[in-house]
C-alpha cells in the first residue's frame, strides 16, 4: 500500500517544494482574527469541493462505474438553493434550502443507480444522460440567469471559518467518515467485491446491486454539497460554470492515488493525495505566474506521467528485474 | 416496423430508429411552423453540423473499438488555432492544411501507443489528450485569431447551387465526403472488418491472428485526423480561431454516435448511424429555434432524455 502511494507522495512533494522555492513563503501560516491564513490553507480550501466528489467517485470507480454527472449535480445543488433562498436573510430559510438541495440529489444519484444497476447500462453512458440533461435542468431551475443571493448562514459553508475555512473541516470530517464507515465494516471489502465481479459477489450472497445504488447515491450527495460550498463561496449559483469539468478533475484526483480504473481497489488516502496534487498544480501555475490557461497543459503532463508510473507494463518496461522474471 | 421486421436484418434496426425519428421530429416541425420543410432548411442542417459530421464519423471508429475518445473537441479548438495563426504568420494554406492534419494524426498516434503499449484507460489518456490540446491552444495564443487570408475566406463563403435554389457550401461536400471514405474503409477494407472483430472480443480477434496493434491505435489516428479536418470545417465555419472554441463538443460526437444505435461496448454500430444521431441533434435545435419562445437549455434536456430513450432501447434489443 504504501509503495503505491510513493509515486503520487514524490509527485506533491516535489510540487509543493516548487512552489517554496519560488515563494519562500508558502509554508508560512499566520492566525489573524482567529483564523488560519496560509499558501497550503489555500491550496486545502481551494481543493475542497475537488476532494469531496473525489471521495463519492473513489466509491464509485471502485465498483468498476464512473459518474460524470457529478458536475452537473453541483450546479442544481447551488441552482436550487439559491433560488430557495431568493433574498431572504434567515438561517432557516439558508437551513431549509440546503436540506431540499441535498435530498434532490439523493433523488439524482438513485436515478443514475437505476440506470447503471436496474437497468445494466454502462455507467459512463448512464451518468453521461444526467451529465447532459442536468445542466439544463439547473439552468431551468434559474431560468439561464446567475442567481445572487445574500445570507448570512449560506455564505459559511464556502466561506466561513472555524479556525481553518469550513469547507476544509466539511471534506476532511466525510473523508474521516467514509473511511470509517468502509474500513471498519464489511463495506469496504464487499464495495471492492463488487468491482472485482459484481456477477460472483452476487452469487456469493451480496447485496451487488444494493451496493451500488449505495455508492452512486453518495457520489450524488457528496457533489451536492461540493456544489454547495462553490455556491456559497460566491454567494451566487451559475447554472452554466459552477462545477464545469470537475469530473474530471475528481476522476484524475481518484486515478493519480492509485485506484484502478478497472474497479476492485481504492484507496482513499490516495484520493486525498490526488485531490491534493491537483490543486497544488494549479496553485503552482499561479504563483510561477504562468498563464492560468496553461495550467491545461501541466495537468496533461502530470496525469500522463503518475499514470504511466502506475502502469504495470511501463514498470516493467523500466525494470530490468521484472522484464527478467516476464 | 414490426412489418418491416422480417426482411430487415436486426442489426439495422437501431440505425433506422434514429433515421424514423430524424423523419419524425421533421414531420413535426413542418406541420407547426411554416418555411420549415424547405430545402434550405436540411442543407442548413448540414451547413451547420458539417464539422459535428465528420467528428462523429472519425468517434464512431474509436466506439466500434471499445474505446473512447474525449479529446476530439480540444483538437478541433487547437486546429482553428493553428490555422488562424498560421494563416495570420502569412503560411500558404495547403502548408496550414497540411500541419493541421499533420497535428491532429500525431496527437491520435501518440494516445493511441500510450493506451495501447502501456495498457492504460482509454478514457484517462484522452482526457489528459484533451486537456494538453486545450492547453497548447492558449500556449499559442490566450485571444481569439479571426481569419483575413482571402482564399480561405472565398471557400468559406462560397455557396453551391442545387437544383431548387439550395445552396451549400464546400463544408457540407468536404463531410459527405468524409462519412462515405469511411464507409468504405469500415467495410470494405481489412482494416474495418478488424475493427468490428477487436470491438467485438479482442482476445478472439487476437487469437484471429488479426493485427490488434495497428486497429487500437490506427482508430485514434483516424479519430484524431477526423478532429483535425473537423477543425479545419470549424475554422472555415466560425473564420476565426479560439481556444473556447468547441467545449463540449466531444459530448454532442458521443451522444450523435450513441443516438445512431452505435453500441459503447464496441462491435456494433455504423458511420450513417453517427451521420443520422448529427441531423437528429441538428434538427432538434433547429426546432427549439424555430419554436423562439424555448430556451436554448431545453436543447440539453431534449438530447438528454433522447440518450435515454436510445439506450433503453438499445438495452433491451441486446438482452433478446
Amino acid at each position: 500500500m504504501k509503495n503505491r502511494l510513493l509515486w503520487p507522495l514524490l509527485a506533491l512533494a516535489a510540487l509543493l517544494l516548487l512552489n517554496l522555492a519560488v515563494t519562500p513563503s508558502f509554508f508560512a501560516l499566520r492566525i489573524q482574527d482567529g483564523h488560519l491564513y496560509g499558501g497550503l490553507v489555500d491550496v486545502l480550501k481551494n481543493g475542497a469541493p475537488t476532494l469531496l466528489i473525489a471521495l463519492g467517485m473513489t466509491l464509485v470507480i471502485a465498483t468498476r462505474g464512473i459518474d460524470l454527472s457529478v458536475g452537473a449535480v453541483a450546479a442544481i445543488a447551488g441552482a436550487v438553493t439559491c433560488v430557495h433562498i431568493g433574498t431572504s436573510d434567515s438561517t432557516g430559510t439558508a437551513l431549509a434550502g440546503m436540506a431540499i438541495a441535498l435530498v434532490l440529489c439523493a433523488v439524482l444519484g438513485l436515478w443514475n443507480g437505476f440506470l447503471v444497476a436496474g437497468m445494466g447500462i454502462q455507467p459512463i453512458i448512464a451518468t453521461l444522460v444526467l451529465m447532459t440533461a442536468g445542466r439544463g435542468v439547473a439552468m431551468l431551475v434559474t431560468e439561464g440567469q446567475i442567481v445572487t443571493v445574500n445570507n448570512t448562514a449560506y455564505r459559511q459553508v464556502g466561506a466561513g471559518f472555524v479556525v481553518l475555512p469550513v469547507s476544509i473541516l466539511i471534506s476532511l470530517l466525510v473523508l474521516g467518515l467514509v473511511a470509517f464507515v468502509t474500513r471498519k465494516t464489511a463495506l469496504g471489502m464487499l464495495i471492492e467485491a463488487v468491482g472485482v465481479n459484481p456477477e460472483a459477489s452476487r452469487l456469493a450472497g451480496v447485496r451487488s446491486r444494493t451496493i451500488i445504488w449505495t455508492v452512486y447515491v453518495f457520489a450524488a450527495v457528496c457533489a451536492g454539497i461540493a456544489g454547495l460550498m462553490i455556491s456559497s463561496n460566491v454567494s451566487a449559483a451559475d447554472a452554466n460554470n459552477a462545477g464545469l469539468w470537475i469530473e474530471m478533475d475528481a476522476i484524475l484526483a481518484v486515478v493519480i492515488g492509485g485506484t484502478s480504473l478497472a474497479g476492485g481497489r481504492y484507496s482513499l488516502t490516495g484520493t486525498l493525495i490526488g485531490a491534493l496534487i491537483i490543486q497544488t498544480l494549479t496553485t503552482t501555475v499561479y504563483t510561477i505566474g504562468v498563464a492560468p490557461e496553461v495550467t491545461l497543459v501541466f495537468k496533461a503532463v502530470v496525469v500522463i506521467a503518475v499514470c504511466l508510473v502506475q502502469a504495470p507494463k511501463a514498470r516493467a518496461a523500466l525494470s530490468f528485474r521484472k522484464v527478467a522474471v516476464s | 416496423m414490426t412489418a418491416l421486421a422480417p426482411r430487415v436484418p436486426t442489426r439495422f434496426l437501431p440505425v433506422l430508429a434514429t433515421v424514423a425519428l430524424f423523419v419524425l421530429a421533421f414531420g413535426v416541425g413542418s406541420a407547426r411552423y411554416d418555411g420549415f420543410a424547405s430545402g434550405q432548411v436540411i442543407a442548413n442542417l448540414f451547413i451547420d453540423n458539417a464539422f459535428l459530421i465528420v467528428l462523429a464519423a472519425g468517434m464512431t471508429f474509436v466506439i466500434l473499438s471499445g474505446g473512447i475518445d474525449l479529446s476530439v473537441g480540444s483538437v478541433v479548438a487547437l486546429s482553428t488555432m493553428i490555422t488562424a495563426s498560421g494563416l495570420k504568420a502569412g503560411w500558404p494554406v495547403p502548408l496550414v492544411i497540411v500541419v493541421v492534419l499533420l497535428t491532429g494524426s500525431t496527437l491520435g498516434l501518440l494516445m493511441g501507443l500510450v493506451i495501447h503499449k502501456f495498457d492504460i484507460q482509454p478514457f484517462i489518456v484522452t482526457l489528459a489528450g484533451m486537456f494538453l490540446a486545450r492547453g497548447l491552444c492558449f500556449l499559442i495564443s490566450v485571444e481569439s485569431v479571426s481569419i483575413k487570408d482571402k482564399t480561405f475566406r472565398a471557400v468559406a463563403t462560397a455557396a453551391i447551387e442545387l437544383p431548387g435554389g439550395v445552396t451549400i457550401t464546400y463544408n457540407v461536400v468536404i463531410a459527405l465526403l468524409v462519412v462515405a471514405a469511411a464507409m468504405y474503409v469500415l467495410h470494405r477494407t481489412r482494416f474495418g472488418r478488424s475493427v468490428y472483430a477487436v470491438g467485438g472480443n479482442e482476445s478472439s480477434a487476437l487469437l484471429m491472428g488479426l493485427p490488434t496493434t495497428r486497429v487500437k491505435v490506427g482508430v485514434y489516428v483516424i479519430s484524431g485526423l477526423c478532429s483535425s479536418l473537423a477543425g479545419l470545417l470549424f475554422s472555415l465555419y466560425m473564420l476565426s480561431g479560439y481556444g473556447l472554441h468547441a467545449v463540449g463538443m466531444e459530448l454532442d460526437a458521443i451522444a450523435a454516435v450513441v443516438i445512431g444505435g452505435t453500441l459503447l461496448a464496441g462491435g456494433v454500430g455504423y458511420v450513417l448511424g453517427g451521420l443520422a444521431g448529427v441531423l437528429v441533434l441538428g434538427t432538434i435545435q433547429t426546432l427549439i429555434s424555430f419554436q423562439g419562445t424555448l430556451s436554448s437549455w431545453w436543447t440539453k434536456i431534449v438530447i438528454g432524455v433522447l440518450l435515454l430513450v436510445f439506450i433503453a432501447v438499445q438495452r433491451t434489443m441486446v438482452r433478446r
